[in-house]
């Protein structure tokens, strides 16, 4: 039995046949030729051209709306009779029936492409449909991914868009496997909203033959393939045994010697407000308000914006919401907002609060819908300003909080010359919040979906678990609490070594909270400080992560 | 040789759904049917490549020609779907 190793970025036991996604054939070469008998050929590309129409069809009605008239169009596409004439013309000179398909198309194609306008843009439906057709012939796995089968499927991919996570859903994917990405990459980020296992940087899954049975534990990132009954049923059964223990501990976080430790939630939008409190999160760590602004022609009403937060704030009466103000600039466009000026580094351009110095007045309104908010609620509001890299930057934005009428004014700590001068911006805010995925770009200057450079964007480096002991440090001299917000937040172990680091809060995807909050239950705050300074003196990720656990017993227990 | 000549009223043309709607109704004839723009080369009409290739657009007149038992009726049906706004 063969195995792949990967990183587990989203725990549970996935089982199912093994479905590879490709996005390119191979393009049938030049003068492929058949057998000699081209009835057989040409019976064989009729055949292929019907079950492609069939399929686009049921995907169509599966589909309904806008997403069938498409669907319906390309099966006309593959019963074409002009283009089955030019087919068996092909087959009938002697080529193959892929090849021929290639080119049959391929006349068409042309005069598509010609016309440009509309009729350019149906080329890739075209090749779409064309694509599947030399699929089927040539025993090749259908391009994109499937959006329903008999049975729950392992996705395994390069990496997967979030074009082709759209449709899917839990009934649809067993588990996730991907040759690249990282804890922090889309794959991880989709997998654990959806509570589906994934394993993310496991190289060579893409060669897993297609229908071959797949096994996946997301938690050790073990990928096993055709593997026996009794081993489906130990992996499931160990757990379903981790799921139970996990779901036994609610309550609120804190470690075995009765440190608290508040657990929360990060969500997106007003929708994710059910999962997090199913999860038990105790209030929200990172409200990112993007959603409310993006992909608009217009800026959002302030009574709109007014409507959202409130709809938040009164989910968790008492607890603490923190709410970020609009994170957006160059590699997320506002239309009303466009940029000043080309930016060609978009990761080090005018974004986050940078953005709002341009236009204070969006800011002004922003801060304001939050406040009237905010008095309707008994939930603790605290906003929370994004890339901030100066203490004067800190106390700009803390001016405007107070000047709306809003109680505690926080920075993301993100960019590393905010952990490095903490103290100084302590001293302007009242709370920080680590953001772990864009300081480690920035720290170490690795563009954060960039899968070649995922090493870097590890959050056990130790570089980075300096900075947000400093962060933490500068926070406590200051008598100012700092949370993470960041992926790291969500890893048990990591969780407990920012806990021994300083860190006062964690907030994380709703998902993550059971596991977090049985570990930390497991280890005092002395554990927790052993397992930092074990982790800080190593000098790199899985030394750091290997001492950390030394010194977290409790782990075993969980199976973690 | 039965023929109706017809105005494309369509915003889309002869194109998207009315192009799909026109080339399934034919389909389902077991006549011979062509398409034409007014005074060029007909394509089959059964075709969706086909008829996507005249590139008919709105305002753009175009001959439906069909031979045999109840082209009348079939012709009557593809002209309202060509013509229809």
């Amino acid at each position: 039995m063969s195995t792949f190793t990967g990183v587990g970025v989203s725990p549970g036991v996935g089982f199912g046949a093994g479905h590879v996604v490709v996005h390119e054939i191979p393009v049938p070469p030049p003068g492929a030729r058949h057998g000699g008998d081209a009835e057989a050929e040409r019976a064989r590309a009729a055949d292929a051209l019907e079950q492609v129409a069939r399929d686009l069809e049921r995907r169509g009605a599966l589909a309904g709306g806008e997403g069938q008239k498409v669907l319906d169009a390309q099966a006309l596409m593959a019963r074409d009779p002009g283009l089955a004439a030019e087919v068996a013309e092909l087959v009938g000179a002697g080529a193959s029936a892929s090849r021929a398909v290639y080119e049959g198309f391929g006349r068409y194609r042309e005069m598509l492409a010609g016309a440009g306008g509309y009729l350019g843009a149906r080329v890739a439906d075209l090749d779409d449909v064309r694509d599947r057709t030399i699929a089927v012939l040539d025993g090749l796995p259908v391009p994109g991914v499937p959006d329903r089968t008999a049975e729950p499927y392992v996705l395994v991919a390069r990496d997967l868009a979030p074009a082709d996570t759209a449709l899917l859903s839990r009934d649809v994917v067993a588990a996730f496997v991907t040759e690249e990405g990282g804890p922090t990459s889309h794959t991880a980020i989709i997998a654990r909203a959806m509570g589906v296992p994934a394993v993310v940087a496991c190289p060579g899954a893409t060669a897993i033959a297609a229908g071959t049975p797949v096994l996946v534990d997301g938690a050790s990132g073990l990928v096993r393939l055709s593997p026996s009954e009794q081993e489906v049923e130990a992996a499931r059964r160990a757990a379903a045994a981790r799921e139970a223990v996990l779901a036994a501990g609610n309550g609120l976080g804190a470690t075995a010697d009765g440190h608290p430790v508040p657990l929360l939630a990060n969500i997106g939008g007003p929708g994710e407000v059910e999962s997090a409190l199913e999860h038990g999160a105790e209030g929200v760590g990172l409200y990112r308000t993007e959603f409310l602004f993006l992909g608009r022609e217009q800026a959002p009403s302030a009574q709109e914006q007014e409507a959202a937060y409130a709809e938040v704030l009164k989910a968790f009466p008492g607890g603490p919401v923190v709410v970020r103000t609009l994170d957006a600039g160059a590699d997320k466009p506002l239309a009303f907002l466009p940029a000043k000026a080309a930016e060609p580094n978009p990761a080090l351009g005018v974004r986050g609060s940078r953005l709002f110095q341009a236009h204070p007045e969006m800011m002004r309104e922003q801060l304001e819908a939050l406040a009237r908010a905010a008095a309707q609620a008994s939930a603790r509001v605290q906003a929370m300003a994004p890339m901030v890299a100066t203490a004067e930057e800190a106390a700009r934005f803390a001016a405007a909080c107070r000047e709306a009428g809003l109680p505690s004014a926080g920075v993301m700590v993100e960019i590393p010359s905010a952990a490095l001068r903490a103290a100084d911006l302590a001293a302007e805010a009242d709370f920080f919040s680590v953001g772990t995925n864009d300081l480690a770009q920035y720290a170490f200057a690795a563009d954060r979906q960039l899968g070649a450079l995922t090493a870097l964007q590890d959050a056990w480096q130790p570089a980075l678990l300096d900075l947000v002991a400093m962060a933490a440090a500068g926070a406590a001299g200051q008598g100012k609490p700092c949370g993470v917000c960041g992926e790291a937040a969500g890893d048990p172990v990591l969780a407990c070594v920012l806990v021994g680091l300083g860190v006062t809060s964690l907030s994380m995807a709703a998902a993550s909270l059971p596991a977090v909050r049985a570990v930390l239950a497991r280890h005092t705050r002395e554990q927790c400080t052993l397992a930092a300074q074990a982790a800080r003196a190593a000098v790199s990720p899985a030394p750091a992560r290997a001492a950390a656990r030394s010194h977290l017993p409790g782990l075993a227990e969980l199976a973690l | 040789m039965a023929e109706r000549q017809v105005t494309v009223k369509a915003e889309v043309g002869l194109h998207a759904r009315p192009a799909a709607t026109f080339v399934q109704t034919a389909a389902k004839s077991s006549l011979d049917v062509t398409v034409a723009k007014a005074g060029g080369q007909p394509v089959n009409a059964k075709s969706i490549l086909g008829v996507l290739s005249l590139d008919v657009r709105q305002g753009d007149s175009v001959v439906i020609r069909a031979e045999g038992e109840g082209a009348e009726e079939l012709l009557d049906r593809l002209a309202d779907i060509a013509s229809a706004p």
